[in-house]
């Protein structure tokens, strides 16, 4: 008895972990790393124009080898005939892992309280799991710039890959502190200050912008000359746009802030982007001449004044990239990141054209970023952030069959197909009670 | 003498009235491929508009005289596309002094002036339901307007041939104004259905004492008063009497199965949802109760109550039978729906017809307008649309659009500056860097009851639909 007793417990014992397991249905499929070979595509390069019947091979994260007929050997073969290769899209503006929820105050991560803060630092705050990261890769968005917003010098923007389990993993190598230029111009129609006072408020808002920046250089000087210097974070990280370590990345919109803005960087030797820039086209050729990038968007927008051109915000990358502005789009979006290639599509029609909309994605803010080594075309040496669709990943009728970020092969999947399959056939569909 | 003043006074009569006489125009389209929506695609073909309806469409045929001629050789003719739930034109939204607040009409407040009118119309967009916002459970009437650009009299922006619709809202938005802002009734889902079930309820009561009042009336020596008259309990008697149907702002399935649940047991039939992010998750029940659901092309997250929402809603209710169609309530997005459309062939495949229906005559069903526009056909009124490329294209551009034969837009006539009076005084105009503040205003007009929960994000980016 004792014995039978014996064998029950231990055959009890032996099937726990599958009764755990019991309680997990179906297979969670992850990304996953190895040596793929995207065969016989059309690889639209960005860089070195089309090919056809082109072949990728991706190792170790890197893109090692692109050409016709390349042997598989040991990679995994993803037949991409009648399929086309693109790089990864950029967005070079975003909110993107730093909100789970807008309206939702307890999810907020990209505001801090405080005027001068530029010591927030985005990668702190991306939520590698926010819901949204999985939403937006799928769309062909591998990257973007993760924005913090709220005062004069809000914080620092990092870019992020879209895959990883830590920010530092997901990490892109670009930083830049930011700057929200003051605004010189009336808010919105809830904007009840007379033009005095605007006007006075923007001179206030100008002098504290001068007087910070004049305390964030006398903390280099005295820091290259080796004081000793108490802890002051602020500065510290400020500094690191006089000392060019990082670009200092100015949000400015109205026409006359951009001119403000384009003045009080002219004598400054540092390194500038421009972001927003709604606009731009006002002040194109000004822009273009003082050689300042420009990261521009969101394109799907209304026209900043009441008077303008209905198109006024989708026209307004096409408008300056004629002008000579380099030029890169933004969502400027948390959770609709995914809409990039939408937006592109509007500033192509509406005078853009599609070649340069595509670089505006790709080529042009990794330029802008400096890390056009890594990113932004389909070259060897280039990390392997890829997308591989039915046709142009602009129009909406294509599908974007398969993305791969730093090499990782990225599921095609997230809450919104899996509500998806989950319901597009209810069972028990209508049921009379 | 006396007779002449007779007939200038009915003359003048006719001019107050409010069914005034709306522009309509006579315009041949020729070698269009005409997407007609309910008939099919019929390529290299004419339409021809006379006083403001289709007369003819076919190929090859002639301008009567007097009829000016546009070629559209090589474009896109479809019919206006229409917006089933939009704040444009409107210079207030929400009246969040009570939970129901069906006494209330949007064509109070419609303001022709509005450059909003004029954007919808350079995006093909010839009617929007302006509606209440979504403050209250039972919100105000909501106004069908033509978009009439450059009409100064608010009446003739608005479709009078348009049945009546009222506003509902459920969920967050009316729990949080009057729950948490006023401290009453309803702070939950649940409370919601007892607001609309004591008001239905009421509302029978009322209709019962006028009918007594009425058969009274008729008696001889007969001394009962007359009821209190309210506008606010007609109205929902109106809705029980199926006079006006019902569009409800809702984002959770609990809610929307509740709505279906109250809406069966009294009777009611014309319910459209709006917004219906979780739609997809009763779609069975949508399709076979209610007039479908409108929902957004893709929006999520902005709120609690939408983050388990997905994109492919439009195209699992669309496959489960539901009338569906695909709003805006943004000034921005009511400028490129053919776009938010065609986003439902990238999130569920829909077919090009299938796309094009939910921006056309799905919402004309849901406006219960079907009869007069929402497709090309002959007799109907004539709002249509040119466009340079396939509506459903993310490069397509609209070029021309008409509202009964009358162009009100032409990319090759627009102008760089819109302003119909320049004041020279004006120094500074406003300049609206933060485009939500403006396109957005479902919950316009009751910001201060957030203030206490979000005080500090008043000036991000944020949604309140």
């Amino acid at each position: 008895m004792k014995n039978i007793l014996k064998t029950v417990y231990t055959l009890l014992l032996g099937f726990l972990p599958l009764a755990v397991l019991a309680q997990i249905d179906g297979e969670f499929v992850k990304p996953r790393s190895g040596k793929f070979l995207l065969q016989n595509a059309t690889v639209v390069t960005i860089t070195k124009g089309t090919l056809t019947n082109t072949s990728v091979l991706v190792e170790n994260g890197k893109i090692t080898q692109v050409g016709a007929n390349l042997s598989a050997g040991d990679a995994e073969v993803i037949d991409c005939t009648g399929m086309f290769v693109y790089p990864g899209m950029i967005d070079s503006g975003t909110r993107l892992g730093m909100v789970e929820v807008s309206s939702v105050p307890e999810t907020v991560d990209y505001a801090e309280i405080g005027n001068v803060t530029p010591n927030m630092q985005a990668l702190t705050t991306i939520n590698p799991n926010a819901e949204a990261i999985g939403v937006t890769r799928v769309s062909g968005v591998t990257t973007v710039l993760a924005v913090p917003t709220g005062g004069l010098f809000p914080g620092t923007a990092a870019l992020i890959n879209l895959n990883g389990y830590t920010p530092d993993q997901m990490y892109g190598g670009f930083k830049a502190v930011v700057m929200s230029f003051p605004n010189s111009g009336r808010r919105g129609r809830f904007d009840r200050r007379s033009e005095d006072d605007i006007k006075k408020d923007a001179e206030k808002a100008m002098k504290e912008a001068n007087d910070i920046w004049e305390n964030a250089k006398s903390y280099l000087e005295l820091k290259n000359s080796g004081a000793t210097l108490q802890y002051y974070p602020e500065m510290e990280h400020l500094s690191k746009a006089i000392s060019k370590e990082l670009p200092l990345l100015i949000q400015v919109d109205a026409a006359s802030d951009i001119q403000n803005a384009i003045k009080w960087v002219e004598d400054k030797d540092i390194r500038v982007i421009f972001s927003g820039v709604a606009e731009g086209w006002r002040v194109a050729d000004e822009i273009a001449k003082a050689g300042i990038p420009v990261i521009t968007g969101p394109v799907q927008d209304l026209p900043t004044r009441q008077s303008d051109r209905y198109d006024a915000a989708y026209a307004n990358a096409g408008k300056m990239a004629k002008a000579g502005v380099k030029v890169a789009l933004r969502t400027d979006d948390d959770d609709n990141v995914r809409n990039l290639p939408f937006h592109a599509a509007f500033a192509a029609a509406y005078g853009l054209g599609k070649e340069e909309a595509w670089k505006a994605v790709t080529i042009n803010p990794a330029e802008i970023m400096g890390i056009a080594d890594q990113y932004g075309s389909v070259e060897v040496g280039k990390r392997a952030n890829l997308i591989v669709s039915t046709g142009d990943p602009f129009e909406t009728r294509t599908q974007i069959m398969h993305v791969f970020i730093d090499g990782y092969r990225i599921p095609l999947s997230n809450r919104h197909i899996r509500l998806y399959l989950e319901f597009l056939e209810r069972s028990p569909g209508l049921k009379a009670n | 003498m006396k007779k002449l003043t007779y007939i200038l006074a009915a003359l003048l009569g006719l001019g107050l009235n409010s069914q005034a006489q709306t522009p309509k125009g006579s315009i041949l389209i020729k070698n269009a491929t005409v997407l007609t929506i309910t008939q099919g695609n019929q390529e290299n073909t004419d339409v021809l508009v006379q006083d403001g309806i289709i007369k003819q469409i076919g190929k090859n045929l002639s301008a009567p005289s007097g009829v000016s001629t546009i070629d559209a050789t090589g474009k896109y003719l479809m019919p206006g596309i229409i917006d089933a739930h939009s704040h444009v034109a409107l210079d207030v939204v929400n009246e969040a002094s009570a939970p129901i607040t069906s006494e209330v009409r949007m064509k109070d407040v419609v303001n022709p002036f509005e450059i909003g009118i004029y954007r919808a119309l350079a995006g093909g967009v010839t009617i929007s339901h302006a509606m209440h916002g979504s403050a209250n459970v039972v919100g105000g009437q909501n106004a069908t307007l033509k978009h009439r650009w450059g009409a100064k009299d608010p009446a003739e922006i608005i479709m009078q041939d348009a049945p009546r619709t009222i506003k509902f809202a459920l969920g967050e938005n009316p729990t949080r104004v009057h729950g948490r802002g006023n401290g009453i009734q309803p702070r939950t889902r649940m409370g919601v259905e007892a607001v609309l079930r004591n008001g239905f309820n009421e509302a029978i009561q009322y209709k019962k004492a006028w009918e007594t009042y009425n058969a009274a009336k008729s008696q001889k020596g007969n001394t009962t008063p007359p009821p209190a008259y309210s506008e606010r309990l007609q109205t929902l008697a109106d809705i029980l009497d199926g006079k006006i149907i019902i569009h409800c702002h809702s984002y959770r399935a609990d809610e929307i199965y509740m709505l279906i649940n109250v809406a069966r047991d009294f009777g009611i039939k014309k319910l459209v949802f709006q917004h219906t992010n979780e739609g997809f998750k009763v779609a069975p029940e949508i399709a076979e109760y209610t007039m479908g659901a409108s929902v957004f092309a893709d929006w999520w997250s902005y709120k609690f109550e939408v983050y388990y929402s997905t994109a492919f809603n439009a195209a699992i209710l669309q496959r489960n039978g539901a009338l569906t169609s695909i709003n805006s309530d943004s000034a921005e997005l009511i400028r490129h729906l053919y776009h938010e459309a065609a986003k439902t062939q990238r999130y569920g495949g829909l077919t090009d017809d299938e796309a094009l229906a939910m921006i056309t005559i799905n919402p004309a069903k849901q406006l219960g307008i079907d009869d007069k526009v929402g497709s090309i056909e002959v007799g109907k009124q004539a709002d249509l649309v040119v466009f340079e490329g396939h509506p459903l294209s993310s490069y397509a551009i609209p070029q021309m659009t008409f509202v009964d034969g009358v162009k009100y837009f032409d990319i090759k006539e627009d102008k760089d500056d819109q302003r119909q009076l320049i004041a020279a005084t004006e120094m500074v105009e406003p300049i609206f860097l933060r485009a939500d503040e403006e396109a957005h205003r479902c919950m316009q007009d009751v910001d201060a009851y957030f203030e206490a929960f979000q005080g500090a994000f008043l000036l991000e980016e944020e949604h309140h639909h």
